[in-house]
């Protein structure tokens, strides 16, 4: 698995993502610069890491989407190549139109910084392939703007699609407004693409990969991606 | 020497005004109708506890001053529009409203 995380100035949660795709699948990611305008030959996942860019100035991801390195990322998932945004890379790929939809501040208003549980709604794409369709894992989240929304032929297309891939719930599985801790429209926490190689989500996974941390949920969704690579090469 | 040098520092300072004539403009971003607003909501709140009567409601947004370069107003609103379009505002969630003020 040949991977690239993208860094932009004021993305704090680089090396975390880093640390857990050389974890996973043995090899270290190329890390990126916001003004660098290629990746490198044979890159086969983009991630893009969460953190504030910009110092979420204008608003969240608005500005590091318009950096020289995402013409690059878009011209990659053009192609096929999978991308990955996470908490502010899911704010950036989706101001970068790679993702429909905008995530507003939490309904609460309030900074949420804590465990969640996330139903896993399909088991069957290159990121959620390390699960299975139904499971719930605790991951952590920690984001002040998660409350996704979209017009509602948008969501009914999301729905209707099944690009819903993790929804905000209860530990039983049950999608609940109690559960739903940003006040997402239908407790959305993760979205694909239409072709199925971009994926967008708030919570972290990548925190939660070894037994140190606590926790060890959010290991399928890299234990996937490195098999569907393996595979695919 | 300084009674000679002064008036080329003013003829100098005048050229570069005449070079940089320059329009005001104004980009204020709000929320579409229907989006839902919880920082606008929170304002609303804050308003009715300091007993500021009469408000209905709040709905929160932006407002970009802008200096143009050139003195041509349709250049300017097309390139505020560009603006709007490309990064001022979200037209997801967001509308925009430009003036020139000249």
């Amino acid at each position: 698995m040949k991977s690239a995380v993208i860094v932009f100035p004021g993305i704090n949660r680089e090396r975390d993502m880093a640390r857990t795709l050389k974890l996973v699948s043995g090899q270290a990611p190329a890390m990126l610069w916001h003004a660098d305008t290629e990746l490198p030959a044979g890159t086969d996942l983009v991630v893009i890491p969460g953190g504030f860019s910009y110092g979420d100035y204008l608003r969240c991801g608005a500005i590091a989407a318009r950096s020289p390195i995402m013409n690059a990322v878009r011209d990659f998932a053009a192609k096929g190549g999978l991308v990955l945004g996470v908490c502010n890379g899911f704010q950036i790929i989706c101001e970068a139109g790679l993702l429909p939809g905008v995530l507003m501040r939490n309904q609460n208003l309030r900074f949420i910084c804590r465990d969640v549980y996330l139903r896993v709604e399909r088991s069957d794409t290159a990121f959620t392939r390390g699960y299975n369709a139904g499971q719930v894992i605790r991951v952590p989240v920690a984001h002040g703007e998660g409350n996704y929304i979209a017009d509602s032929e948008t969501i009914a297309k999301l729905e209707g699609e099944g690009r819903v891939l993790f929804r905000y719930s209860s530990p039983d599985g049950l999608i609940d407004p109690n559960w739903n801790h940003n006040g997402a429209i239908n407790g959305i926490a993760g979205i694909l693409n239409g072709r199925g190689n971009v994926l967008g989500m708030m919570p972290h996974p990548e925190n939660h990969v070894e037994t140190a941390m606590g926790c060890t949920e959010g290991r399928g969704l890299f234990a996937g991606l490195a098999e569907h690579l393996g595979r695919a090469a | 020497m300084s009674v000679s040098a002064a008036p080329a520092i003013g003829s100098a300072l005048l050229g570069t005004r005449e070079k940089r004539l320059t329009m005001k403009a104004r980009v204020t971003v709000t929320l579409k109708s229907g989006v839902l607003d919880p920082q606008g909501k929170a304002i609303e709140g804050a308003l009715r506890s300091l007993g500021v009567d009469g408000v209905a409601s709040v709905r929160q947004g932006k407002v970009f001053d802008i200096e143009l370069e050139g003195g041509d107003k349709a250049r300017a609103e097309a390139a505020l529009k560009e603006a709007a379009d490309k990064l001022l505002a979200n037209t997801v969630i967001e509308n925009y409203r430009i003036e020139v003020m000249g």
